[in-house]
C-alpha cells in the first residue's frame, strides 16, 4: 500500500487522512503539537451557526481512531519532500507522496503596539474571547463584568504597515458572532464593532450580521481605532474616526476585543525552499492553479490542504481536504 | 505600567567620542540644558564630546515650513557630516529632536535612493569643495543619557522621590514626535511605549505616569505655532494633554523635544490667563522638564545652573518636594551674577515672591 504523510494534524490534515484512507492509501499524520485538533481545539462555537467546536473535532478526532489512522504528534517536521519527511529529531520518514495541511498562525496583536495588548490588561483577542467562552464567562481583568465592550476588525489583516496585505476572511464574521455571544452572556452591555468593511461572504452570514443589528442591538462603525490607551479608572480609551459620519471619535470601554488575522506560517519559507514549492506574496503556500488544480503544489508527489495556502473557514478547510487527498490518491495510483 | 515591548526596539549608541550639534531653538527655551549636558558627559562621566562651533542649523524648522528644499537640507546636513569627517569623530549626537529627525530621514532616504546621495555629494562638492562619509552612528542627546541612566544613578545625589515621604515622583515623559513616530525603530522603546525617558525616570527612582493622552502631540507641531492663525489649534492640543494628565497629579513632566518643552511649559500660563484654569498642585502649573535638567537635578546641579529660572511654570514647588537645596534670592542672577529680570506674578506661578531678591526694587 502506498503511504502518504500529512502534515499537520487540524481539521484539515484529520479529514485529508480520512479521504486517503477511504481511496486505499496509508495514511500518516504528523503534529507538531501534543494533540490533534489544531486551532480549533481552542474555540467554543463556530459561525454561522453556533455549533461547538467540540462536535466537529470530536467527531473528526473519533473518525481518526475508528480507522486506526497512524498519527506521530509532538512531532516537528524540518523539511520535506514527496518522498520523504525529515524530522526535527533527525529522523526521517520514507513516504510516497506528503499532504501539507499545516494551517496559518495566528496575528500577534502585540505588533500592533498602538492598541496595547500585553501591557493593557482589559484589551484581548479574539482567541481569549473564545476561552472566555469557552469558561462560560466573559470579565474584565478583575473579574468584574464589562459594560461596554468594544470589538476591534482587521487587527493584521488588510494592513500594510505590518506586511499583511490580505484579508483573513473569517474575521468579519467572527466579530458578529463573538459580538452576539457576548451579548447573550451579557445582555445589558453596550457592543461596539469597529470595521472598515464588513465582507459577509458566506452562507448565512449577512443574515447573522443583520440579526446583530436588529435584534441583539450591535453597534456597528465604520472606522478603524487608531489607539487604545488606559483612563484613569482602569478602563480603555479609544479613539477612531467614524467615516459615515465624517467625525472623530473618543470613548472608553470595559474590554477591546481585537480580532486578529491569520498569517502566513514562518515555516512556509523553509518548506518551500526545501520542496521547491512557490509561496504567494502574502508567505502562504502557492497552489499550481487557483481554479483547476488549487490543491497542488507544482511538485510531483506534494499536496496542499486548507489554510496553508489562504485563510479558510473550517468548512472550506474539511471540503478541501477531501480534494487534496483525491488528488493525492489518483497521483499515487499513477506512480 | 508593563512596558513589555521596548526591548524590540534598541539602536546602536557608541559609548564614546561624540560630535554634538546644537539645535537653534533650545539656547533661547533652555539655555542651560544643552550646556548641562557637556558637563554631564565630560565633567561626570568623563567622555569625550566635541562642541564644534563651526556647524550650523540643519535647517529642520525651514524644512517642515516648505522654506527650505530637500536638496539644500540634505546638502547641509551633507556639510555637518563632512565637518563630523574634518575632526576624526564618527558618532554623530543631535541635541534637538527636529534635527535628529532630519538626520533620520535623510539617512534612511539615501539607503533607500542612492541616487539622492550622490547627487548631494555633487552640490557639497560644487558648494563648498567638501566630501563627506556618513556618520558610524546617529543618536540623539536624550539616547545618550539613556545610554547612561544607571551610570547616572550610581553617581546620584539625590533621586527622583519625595524626600518627606520617600514616595516615587510621579512622572509625565512626553517624547518630540520626530523621536520615533517617523521611523519607530531609530528611538529606543519605539512610538507607542518609548522608553528612552522612562528608562530614566525608573533609574533614578520616579514613576511614569500613564495617561490617555500620552500619546498626543505637545501642540507645536510647526504650522500650528509657525502660522499664527492656527495658533488656537497649537493651544487646543496642549489643554487636551494637560487635561488628560491632570487627574494622575503628575509632580512634573520632562520631554526629549524642545518644541514639547516649551509648550507644554508656557502654554500652562496662557491656559490660566484665558480660563483660570491650572493643573499642578495648590493651584499652580506642573513643571516642565528638559531631561538634561532632570538629569542634573539628580547628579547635584544647581538649579539655576542649570537654567531653571527660565520655565514659565516655577519649579520650586518640585525642587522643595526632592529636597533640593537652593538660593531663591539667586534665581534670577545669571553666571555673571547679573540680574536677568523676573516676570510678573501669574496663578500658574508659585514662586515665594517676598523671598525674591529683587535688584530691581
Amino acid at each position: 500500500m502506498k503511504k502518504a504523510i500529512v502534515i499537520g494534524g487540524g481539521p484539515a490534515g484529520m479529514q485529508t487522512a480520512l479521504q486517503l484512507a477511504r481511496r486505499g492509501v496509508e495514511p500518516v499524520i504528523v503534529e507538531r503539537e501534543n494533540a490533534l485538533g489544531g486551532k480549533l481545539r481552542n474555540w467554543h462555537r463556530l459561525f454561522p451557526t453556533f455549533t461547538p467546536a467540540t462536535d466537529v473535532l470530536a467527531e473528526l478526532r473519533r473518525r481518526v481512531d475508528e480507522k486506526g489512522i497512524e498519527v506521530h504528534l509532538s512531532t516537528e517536521v524540518e523539511s520535506f519532500t514527496a518522498k520523504s519527511v525529515k524530522l526535527s529529531d533527525g529522523r526521517t520518514m520514507p513516504c510516497d507522496a506528503v499532504v501539507v495541511t499545516t494551517g496559518f498562525t495566528l496575528f500577534d496583536a502585540r505588533i500592533k503596539e498602538e492598541y496595547g495588548y500585553g501591557i493593557y490588561d482589559n484589551v484581548v483577542t479574539s482567541t481569549d474571547l473564545e476561552r472566555m467562552f469557552n469558561e462560560g464567562r466573559v470579565v474584565k481583568a478583575d473579574g468584574s463584568q464589562p459594560r461596554r465592550i468594544a470589538f476591534l476588525h482587521c487587527v493584521g489583516s488588510r494592513d500594510e504597515k505590518v506586511c499583511q496585505q490580505h484579508c483573513s476572511r473569517v474575521c468579519c464574521v467572527t466579530g458578529v458572532k463573538q459580538a452576539i455571544e457576548t451579548k447573550q452572556l451579557l445582555p445589558e452591555a453596550d457592543v461596539f464593532n469597529f470595521y472598515m468593511d464588513i465582507r459577509m461572504f458566506g452562507p448565512g452570514y449577512e443574515e447573522l450580521y443583520r440579526e446583530a443589528q436588529q435584534q441583539y442591538g450591535i453597534h456597528f462603525v465604520r472606522g478603524r481605532i487608531s489607539e487604545a490607551a488606559a483612563t484613569h479608572d482602569g478602563r480603555i480609551r479609544i479613539k477612531a474616526e467614524d467615516t459615515l459620519t465624517g467625525r472623530p471619535l473618543r470613548m472608553s470601554v470595559d474590554l477591546l476585543v481585537l480580532l486578529i488575522g491569520m498569517r502566513a506560517n514562518d515555516t512556509n519559507a523553509a518548506f518551500a525552499a526545501g520542496a521547491g514549492l512557490t509561496r504567494a506574496a502574502s508567505g502562504f503556500l502557492q497552489p499550481e492553479n487557483l481554479f483547476l488544480d488549487s490543491v497542488r503544489s507544482g511538485v510531483e508527489g506534494i499536496f496542499y490542504a486548507g489554510a496553508v495556502t489562504a485563510p479558510k473557514t473550517v468548512g472550506e478547510t474539511v471540503n478541501e481536504a477531501i480534494a487534496a487527498a483525491d488528488a493525492a490518491a489518483e497521483y499515487l495510483s499513477k506512480n | 505600567m508593563k512596558r513589555n515591548s521596548w526591548q524590540d526596539y534598541q539602536k546602536q549608541i557608541a559609548d564614546d567620542h561624540y560630535y554634538y550639534a546644537r539645535s537653534c531653538i533650545r539656547q533661547n527655551f533652555f539655555p542651560g540644558s544643552e550646556r548641562a549636558f557637556i558637563d554631564i558627559l565630560t565633567r561626570d562621566l568623563g567622555k569625550d564630546l566635541l562642541d564644534d562651533p563651526k556647524h550650523s542649523s540643519c535647517t529642520g524648522i525651514g524644512y517642515h515650513s516648505d522654506i527650505v528644499p530637500l536638496e539644500t537640507i540634505m546638502t547641509v546636513v551633507a556639510r555637518q557630516f563632512s565637518l563630523m569627517n574634518e575632526v576624526g569623530y564618527e558618532n554623530f549626537v543631535t541635541s534637538c529632536i527636529t534635527s535628529f529627525g532630519i538626520y533620520t530621514e535623510i539617512l534612511a532616504t539615501w539607503q533607500e535612493f542612492p541616487e539622492t546621495e550622490e547627487r548631494t555629494r555633487e552640490y557639497l562638492r560644487k558648494a563648498t569643495g567638501r566630501e563627506f562619509t556618513k556618520p558610524a552612528s546617529l543618536a540623539h542627546t536624550s539616547d545618550i543619557v539613556f545610554h547612561f541612566r544607571d551610570d547616572i544613578a550610581a553617581r546620584a545625589k539625590r533621586r527622583l522621590v519625595n524626600a518627606a515621604t520617600g514616595e516615587p515622583l510621579r512622572v509625565v515623559e512626553h517624547i518630540g514626535c520626530h523621536y520615533a513616530k517617523i521611523f519607530p525603530k531609530s528611538g529606543i522603546g519605539g512610538s507607542e511605549f518609548p522608553y528612552v525617558l522612562a528608562g530614566m525616570v525608573e533609574s533614578w527612582g520616579g514613576e511614569c505616569v500613564d495617561y490617555p493622552e500620552r500619546r498626543h502631540c505637545c501642540g507645536f507641531g510647526f504650522r500650528n505655532y509657525l502660522v499664527q492663525a492656527n495658533r488656537g489649534y497649537s493651544i487646543a492640543n496642549s489643554h487636551k494633554k494637560l487635561e488628560s494628565m491632570a487627574p494622575y497629579k503628575p509632580d512634573f513632566i520632562v520631554a526629549n523635544c524642545p518644541g514639547c518643552a516649551m509648550f507644554l511649559d508656557k502654554w500652562q500660563y496662557t491656559i490660566a490667563e484665558m480660563e483660570g484654569t491650572t493643573y499642578g498642585e495648590n493651584g499652580h502649573g506642573i513643571p516642565v522638564l528638559t531631561y538634561e535638567e532632570m538629569a542634573g537635578l539628580v547628579l547635584g546641579y544647581d538649579p539655576w545652573e542649570l537654567g531653571m529660572q527660565m520655565h514659565q511654570v516655577d519649579v520650586e514647588p518640585l525642587l522643595d518636594k526632592m529636597g533640593v537645596e537652593y538660593d531663591p534670592a539667586a534665581k534670577y542672577l545669571g553666571r555673571n551674577g547679573k540680574f536677568i529680570g523676573k516676570p510678573d506674578t501669574a496663578a500658574v506661578n508659585c514662586g515665594q515672591s517676598e523671598l525674591l531678591y529683587d535688584i530691581k526694587e
